[in-house]
């Protein structure tokens, strides 16, 4: 590591190539990849949501259904804006090589990476709309109030993402990727209240929760889409904006640590 | 005024100094060749002297910019070939070309009237629409020369362009990079092929162990560093002759494995006793760069 593999990161609008990049490649997949990221959550929240919550009353004041949808939008951008900047990512970077064709170009890899970040929190949005849309045409929002829920999915792709490239830069394979999915991922999936409120987990649970940064996505868009402006908002979202740049950072000083050798 | 000129540059990784204090200068409309065994360090230079990495010491410059400093705004008057194809498998021939052009803040409309000529140059006619697994070895390397064209570099860093292609291909590349010369374009190119080194660069620096050398043109270091004409003796029996007759007729003999190398200024005597010799194979001819190269650089294997 040295002094300017520290150096605070200088994007410019370059970061745009390398978004339109992936966004031609996608573009060819589009419909499969669609299907794709909307199977797994619709299951959940349709399986879960109408099944189990027909055996329980109303949970956190609404129908146990509505409760999941709003978790389950910011599980599935969770889940999207991580595969992308993980496996995806890797295969850019290290199978087929396509960062380094890139920095051959007049294109930094500061901005590189800040191109797979938005690309990834950008592939998220779609994944997290696509639930919103779904749970509005089932009754499940409340005023228009929960569009605001795009841009709190899009603070929490990017944070994921970042998130993401940070595993990206120090993987050797595609293998060491389960394991941040089996310690990171997976615990937030279930103690970050998707499927149920946080306040039912034991106190020094619910403090580690508190930390994670997929608590503050539900929080934010839990009530926006139940039609009210959410407590604390400008916490939970500055908890996410932190996570965002942080992270972005340290994957960036990886990166580069990784690529300019 | 140089296009790249680099003084007294070093980058070591941890103990092991990879270049060790190195000069180079490229002149505009030059052919300069690189050239070493594996591992010498030469593709550790390309990659300083595009700023990708950062110099422990030494200063460089191209096109009077400070690398790497700003070296990306050099980059966008430089081509790349890298050593492996990195071309993108998700795209075709032409929406390769395309979004390549884009890192270099072109216009669409530009590129696109470029790619005719681009693919006439690559030899791809045709083949605008082929996904990239359909080409062959040749194809695929042609195309990543063609892609390193798309901004009209005026310096093209080429590193092993024509490992691991067969001759046909080979000389396809050669004659490619033989019109790129011709229309002024300088060229910077690490091989390990001496062939290719003497047929293309005018002139050429053999690097070692992160240094450089020797330095100069391919006709000059042959006369500078090795006797003119070379015998060389295949057989069970070729050292046992080389002890007899041969070692004390010849300037200079070097033996591995089955074969002997005998250097000398007039191969009259060894050529004359080897006729007679029913037992052993030989070969008389000229000196050229790889003996240089292997006297300068010794006959071991480099992994």
């Amino acid at each position: 590591m040295t002094a300017k593999h520290l150096a605070l990161p200088a994007f410019s609008l370059r970061h745009l190539h390398v978004w339109r990049r992936n966004a031609l490649v996608w573009r060819k997949l589009a419909i499969p990849s669609m299907l794709g990221n909307l199977a797994d959550p619709l299951l959940y929240m349709l399986g879960l949501g109408y099944g189990l919550g027909a055996m329980l009353s109303d949970v956190g004041g609404m129908p146990y259904v509505a409760f999941l949808a709003s978790g389950i939008v910011c599980s599935s951008t969770m889940m999207s804006a991580s595969f992308e900047a993980m496996y995806s990512g890797f295969s850019r970077m290290h199978v087929q090589k396509t960062w380094d064709a890139i920095i051959n170009a007049p294109v930094t890899l500061d901005d590189v990476l800040l191109g797979e970040a938005v690309w990834a929190a950008s592939k998220s949005v779609l994944s997290g709309m696509a639930v919103l849309l779904v749970a509005a045409a089932l009754g499940l929002t409340q005023s228009a109030l929960a569009l605001w829920v795009i841009p709190v999915v899009f603070m929490t792709g990017l944070a994921f993402a970042s998130m993401g490239l940070i595993m990206t830069a120090v993987s050797p394979s595609y293998d060491f990727f389960m394991y941040y999915f089996t310690l990171a991922i997976t615990p937030m999936m279930l103690l970050c209240g998707v499927f149920f409120p946080l306040e039912r987990l034991p106190g020094a649970v619910q403090a580690v929760a508190q930390v994670l940064p997929l608590t503050h996505a539900v929080a934010l868009a839990r009530p926006l889409m139940q039609g009210s402006v959410p407590a604390d908002a400008a916490l939970h979202l500055a908890v996410l904006v932190a996570y965002a740049a942080v992270s972005f950072y340290l994957a960036l000083l990886l990166t580069r640590r990784r690529l300019l050798k | 005024m140089s296009h790249l000129r680099a003084r007294g540059l070093r980058k070591s990784y941890g103990d092991l100094e990879v270049v060790a204090g190195i000069d180079l200068e490229l002149k505009p409309g030059e052919c300069f060749g690189l050239l070493g065994p594996n591992g010498a360090g030469k593709t550790t230079t390309l990659r300083l002297c595009l700023g990708l990495i950062e110099p422990d010491g030494g200063a460089i410059d191209l096109f009077s910019l400070p690398v790497p400093a700003r070296a990306r705004e050099a980059r966008q008057r430089i081509g790349v070939v890298p050593q492996h194809d990195n071309i993108d498998p998700d795209f075709t021939v032409e929406e390769n070309l395309l979004v390549y052009g884009r890192y270099f803040d072109l216009k669409e409309s530009e590129i696109r009237a470029r790619i005719p000529s681009l693919l006439e140059f690559a030899g791809l006619n045709g083949r605008a629409r082929s996904r990239i697994h359909t080409l062959s070895g040749g194809m695929k390397r042609r195309l990543t020369l063609a892609r390193a064209l798309v901004n009209d570099p005026d310096l093209i860093f080429l590193d092993e362009p024509t490992t691991g292609l067969d001759p046909q291909a080979r000389h396809l590349i050669w004659e490619r990079l033989g019109r790129l010369l011709r229309q002024g374009k300088t060229i910077f190119l690490t091989t390990h092929f001496m062939d290719e080194a003497e047929r293309l660069c005018r002139r050429l620096a053999i690097m070692d162990r992160g240094r450089i050398i020797v330095e100069g043109a391919p006709r000059e270091l042959i006369r500078a560093h090795i006797e003119p004409q070379v015998v060389e003796v295949y057989g069970d029996g070729a050292e046992r002759w080389a002890t007899e007759f041969g070692r004390a007729r010849s300037e200079r003999c070097e033996h591995t494995g089955e074969t002997v190398f005998c250097y000398t200024h007039d191969a009259g005597l060894l050529v004359q006793n080897l006729e007679s010799r029913e037992d052993l194979r030989y070969l008389h001819r000229h000196a050229n760069l790889e003996d240089v190269f292997l006297k300068l650089t010794g006959r071991e294997l480099r992994d």
